[in-house]
């Protein structure tokens, strides 16, 4: 069996992973356009913090090719599949054949057409191990940096280069930072704290144009850099699947990651997934569900039998020590918990817990994500015990008991 | 493989599991002299209410949505025992977030912590089992 795994990232880890839970024999081959060892994508912001080092991005270890006999195609794009004859067209003009292949690709930055963009000499995106390199490489203490984006690249960023810049000011669209995973008061709170650490925000604002080293806002105003991070958002890779397989905002996967094309499979970034919390399609560009979905793909495509249906939004993110976690869709009534300066947030509706903001305790928040999962009738449970205080002792005794004395997970 | 079992009938609600816990790999003799004036930061921990107590700590599922949401490997199974290096823990307690269990937690310096059952301190069975004055805690097979 030949497997071709186009990404090298936490979706392709996962599938090889999950291919050898299944098959110790297969040829596993990894094409990444990136000349990289896997890491994790994530952690760039924490290496221009200094808090990891490159060698310490490694997403798995040192031996992980070779314990798993996998073959790496670094510096190698994809640039074609023939669905027909089962092939990959690489970007060095050799075919790579397969019996089962995953699409991993991704996503990129979105850069939308700013009038003047190609003005900007110093222009960044902020998703991979060679833009966060260029970023340090172009930052010095008495450079503005214009970030535009304040979701989570965007602040990721900014807390980043805190201290590696003169000045900092943050963009965004949205009236409040982290717009897609914050509601007003808490992102009201993180953005409080950024500000304290040097963090000057312009939101509800848009860039009309931009001018070599001049932004010019919607306002009038006009804004001064030396470095333009662009953190609008991201854009799923489906090229290669184009006529191929379905796609729609992603690339179309059921719960066994498969595309619509015949042993064709995709995971992570590039797909969209179900949300079970809100029942709408998504892109949910997250590194524990492409994992999952990942290796769901690999068990698959293995012959085994696996279901990843449970996705949800997730994020576990923190700013020069402040904590947020959140997660699940914030439609419904609203539980308003700001106990010691913590601020959490419960919505729910039809007897079901639909999402959560956790911001400086997160104590126990997988209680919270598990509910969400498992979408649990809230009527089971002892709720108002639950809002107050995540823990096990909310469910009833038959639960609490399969829960510790029965079989693990 | 063997695991941590609790069964709340018996729990006395004496956190001396607790105890144990943050005394086991200190390599310190005496318990009482280790932890005297000490806030202990225990990977296991009581969950008390209304005459009502149990013992949580870690499950070591089979399908551990701690290891697979870890963005940074730092989780990683080792012969069925979920590990935590330490090292590799960047604290972004995604982890904490992914735990269905409330398990996982940071430790005193920020990395997380959670049990692993012992099997760094090469001391035999776990010490909270051991430790346990009520049989409340067990260390077995379950299938």
């Amino acid at each position: 069996m030949k497997y071709v795994i186009i990404g090298n990232s936490a979706a392709g880890v996962g599938a090889v992973e999950g291919i050898r839970q299944m098959d110790r024999q297969g040829e596993i081959t990894l094409v990444t356009d990136e000349p990289h060892h896997t890491y994790s994508r994530p952690l760039i912001s924490y290496l221009l913090r200094g808090k990891v080092t490159e060698e310490k991005m490694k997403y798995r270890g040192d031996g992980f090719y070779a314990d798993n006999h996998c073959t790496l195609l670094g510096n190698i794009a994809a640039t074609g599949i023939n669905a027909k004859a089962k092939r990959v067209a690489l970007s060095d003009g050799s075919q790579l054949p397969y019996d089962k292949l995953l699409v991993a690709a991704g996503s990129s930055a979105l850069v939308p057409p700013f009038e003047g963009l190609d003005t900007v000499q110093c222009a960044h995106t902020f998703m991979s191990l060679d833009d966060a390199r260029r970023l340090r490489d172009a930052l010095a203490p008495n450079k503005n940096v214009l970030i535009i984006g304040a979701g989570l690249i965007g602040m990721k960023c900014a807390e980043g280069i805190l201290g590696r810049a003169a000045h900092i000011t943050a963009l965004d669209l949205a009236p409040r930072v982290l717009p897609s995973i914050l509601d007003d008061d808490g992102a009201k709170l993180v953005q409080n704290h950024l500000e304290t650490k040097g963090v000057e925000f312009r939101l509800s604002r848009s860039v009309k144009s931009f001018d070599s080293t001049v932004a010019v806002l919607d306002s009038g105003e006009k804004i001064g850099f030396d470095i333009l991070v662009l953190a609008v958002g991201v854009r799923p890779n489906t090229a290669l699947l184009k006529d191929i397989a379905d796609i729609d905002r992603g690339i179309v996967i059921n719960e066994k990651s498969e595309t619509t094309a015949r042993d064709i499979y995709a995971a992570g970034d590039c797909t969209q997934t179900l949300d079970i919390s809100s029942g709408q399609k998504k892109i949910m560009a997250l590194l524990p569900n492409a994992y999952m979905q990942g290796e769901c793909a690999g068990i698959n495509m293995a012959g085994g039998q696996k279901v990843f249906d449970r996705a949800i939004p997730m994020n576990a993110v923190g700013f020069c020590g402040l904590y947020t976690i959140t997660a699940g869709n914030y439609a419904g009534d609203v539980y308003a918990g700001n106990e010691n300066g913590n601020y959490k947030r419960l919505f729910y509706s039809d007897n079901k817990l639909n999402g959560y903001i956790l911001i400086g305790n997160i104590d126990k928040a997988g209680i919270y994500t598990g509910l969400i999962r498992d979408r649990t009738s809230l009527d089971t449970i002892d709720f108002a015990l639950v809002c107050e205080k995540p823990g096990l002792m909310a469910f009833g005794k038959e639960d609490r008991k399969a829960k510790l004395g029965g079989e693990a997970g | 493989m063997k695991r941590i079992y609790v069964n709340e009938k018996w729990c006395l609600g004496c956190h001396l599991c607790e105890y144990y816990c943050a005394f086991a790999g200190t390599n310190e003799k005496d318990i009482a002299r280790a932890l005297k004036d000490v806030k202990i930061s225990p990977r296991i921990k009581i969950e008390e209410r209304d005459g009502i107590s149990f013992a949580v700590a870690c499950r070591h599922c089979r399908e551990p949505l701690c290891v697979k949401g870890c963005i940074t490997g730092a989780l990683t199974i080792i012969d069925g025992v979920i590990t935590v290096n330490k090292d590799q823990c960047v604290r972004c307690y995604t982890c904490i977030l992914c735990c269905p269990f409330g398990a996982i937690a940071p430790s005193n310096d920020g990395a997380v912590q959670k049990c692993e059952l012992c099997v760094k301190t090469n001391e035999g069975d776990p010490a909270c089992v051991r430790g346990c004055p009520n049989g409340a805690i067990v260390f077995e097979e379950r299938g």
